[in-house]
């Protein structure tokens, strides 16, 4: 592989770690609260509240049901809008973090319902008011748990990033296209998958780690 | 201390209404330690979540320490709860915190500086004995231990009432046994109030001072433990008692043929209980010399109750039927206890 070929590789590696970082920040953002506010709304919960939890629930579905392709095409004009352009790097980050959104929520909200509802009533028991037991039960009990779903949801990133980036948005996925598939060059092909591969690697051991260090039920 | 007056819980499922609990009305005392016993299913752990209103009653008043809880919004409820600690069957610690941060915790949530947890916190490490845990994870404490904490953590905001819920049920005899002798030392030091709700009547008699037993969401008797434990009244009530009294008939005597009617040549089959010093008439000795009978003594067994012996006793009693019965109506006007079981040829 020539050296101008390691250094787009390198230019394309960069841009898909600025666009996975950036949107899983910003789904994380709206993500964990939205999962917040599904897990207390849901029946039996702190704050539960039927209407509020089956509309969010639904919105989160449909966003949900979308794939990414066609939701990238979809929302054209709201990404215009948010960043002024509809193709690059910055451009792929509004509808990576708008798929990337609701996923992060149901894993949050399915990590939360994982608390042990005792222990709820435990704090309650003690007077704990319900963002009390957000912010001290259910987040930090929950945590080990929310860092493997966010890594999920970092690794699905990575794959939506690749698409994205056959639609103008740069990054390993454009790499591949672009030289691999419409250049025939089997080399950048490989390199391009070895790296995607690599990358997953890293980011799963990561999360597995972090997610290992904070889960204190299996110390022995 | 607390006071409940007519408290009702309806629950409506799918299936229809659910009355858990029906027109309960309590008296708890101010320093005593007060048992619940009933089956599962009884009602009993909605009714003390009705004291700290983690279950709001669907009628009636809660009273605790002078305060109307029903009566209280969100806000005072949650002041209202910091007064009266919880702990639970299945411990419900926080298991990403230590055993520090779980005593810590009902701190925090007052709003409590560190420097003051850390004053409080110690001492509660040494009154449960876990001084040299308290770095230590719950997962890395065994289930005694995992209590202590529950209990540290539910007196950490000095409550006037201790409500325990099945506090004993997952823990071995011998590890029960210390939970209790703690909380009777909690008890008699910091003259807590504590309700203990249990299906298990060798925790009440243990410790607690007076019981009301529930069924099918209704108080059926209350009384002073050792009432209660001498002389139960409801079905339930008995087989409560039954359950910790070794006095079941011993096999030697189940085998024999035993029948309710009096044949000629029969001895009676006689159970007898003493409670206090009503063991004072030499019963037996009286039987023999003034009745003309022969008593062969088959069981004996004496407890104390909160410092009151109580004694049963199965014995067979044998002479002609005129001397028989008049033996047997001799006991029934004792102070004792009696029940005849039955005849043995």
């Amino acid at each position: 592989m020539s050296p101008n070929m390691i250094h787009l590789l390198i230019k394309a590696l960069g841009e898909t770690l600025y666009m996975v970082a950036l949107s899983a920040a910003i789904a994380s953002l709206f993500g964990i609260p939205l999962g917040v506010i599904l897990t207390i709304t849901g029946k039996g919960h702190i704050k539960e509240n039927a209407a509020l939890h089956k509309t969010l629930g639904s919105i989160v579905n449909a966003l949900r049901s979308v794939p990414f392709i066609i939701l990238m095409v979809a929302i054209i004009p709201l990404t215009r809008l948010i960043v002024g352009s509809s193709i690059g790097t910055t451009a792929a980050i509004v509808p990576l973090t708008i798929s990337c959104t609701p996923f992060i929520s149901r894993i949050i909200e399915s990590s939360l319902l994982e608390v042990d509802p005792g222990v709820i009533e435990a704090a309650q028991s003690m007077g704990a008011s319900p963002m009390q037991i957000i912010w001290k039960v259910l987040l930090p009990e929950a945590m080990h748990s929310i860092v493997l779903g966010i890594t999920l949801a970092v690794i699905s990133l990575i794959g939506s990033s690749a698409m994205a980036g056959a639609l103008g948005g740069g990054g390993l996925g454009d790499l591949a296209i672009r030289y691999g598939y419409q250049r025939f060059q089997a080399d950048t092909m490989v390199a391009t998958v070895i790296v995607l591969i690599v990358l997953v690697q890293v980011v799963q051991t990561i999360g597995n780690r972090i997610s290992a260090k904070l889960n204190k039920t299996k110390i022995k | 201390m607390i006071e409940l007056q007519h408290i009702e819980k309806i629950y409506h499922t799918a299936s229809g209404d659910l009355h858990a609990l029906k027109d309960i009305n309590l008296t708890i005392n101010e320093g005593e330690i007060f048992g619940i016993i009933g089956l599962s299913g009884a009602g009993k752990s909605t009714l003390v979540r009705c004291i700290n209103m983690l279950e709001k009653p669907t009628s009636g008043k809660v009273i605790v320490d002078g305060q109307e809880m029903t009566a209280l919004g969100e806000e005072q409820l949650r002041k209202a709860r910091q007064n009266i600690g919880m702990i639970f069957q299945h411990f419900n610690l926080l298991s990403s915190r230590t055993v520090y941060g779980n005593i810590a915790f009902p701190l925090e949530i007052q709003g409590m500086d560190k420097a003051s947890i850390q004053k409080k916190v110690a001492p509660l490490l040494e009154l449960v004995g876990l001084s040299d845990r308290a770095d230590h994870y719950p997962s890395q404490l065994s289930g005694g231990q995992k209590q202590r904490v529950g209990i540290a953590r539910a007196l950490a905001s000095d409550p006037k009432v201790l409500l325990c819920d099945e506090a004993t049920s997952a823990l071995d005899p011998q590890t029960t046994e210390s939970i209790l002798s703690l909380l009777r030392d909690i008890n008699k030091r910091l003259h807590i109030t504590i309700v203990m709700i249990t299906h298990q009547m060798n925790v009440v008699k243990e410790i607690c001072d007076r019981v009301a037993v529930i069924e099918n969401g209704e108080i059926i008797e209350q009384g002073s433990m050792v009432d209660i434990f001498t002389n139960p009244q409801k079905a339930t009530t008995k087989e409560f008692v039954a359950s910790i009294q070794h006095n079941d008939l011993p096999d030697f005597v189940k085998k024999l043929d035993i029948h309710k009617e009096y044949r000629p040549g029969d001895k009676a089959l006689v159970s007898l209980s003493f409670i206090g010093d009503s063991a004072g008439e030499p019963i037996v000795s009286v039987l023999i010399k003034q009745y003309d009978t022969n008593v062969n003594i088959l069981t004996a067994n004496i407890e104390t109750l909160q410092d009151t012996p109580f004694g049963t006793l199965l014995i067979e009693v044998e002479g002609d039927e005129a001397h028989l019965k008049k033996a047997l109506d001799y006991l029934h006007e004792r102070k004792v206890k009696d029940e005849v079981i039955g005849y043995v040829s």
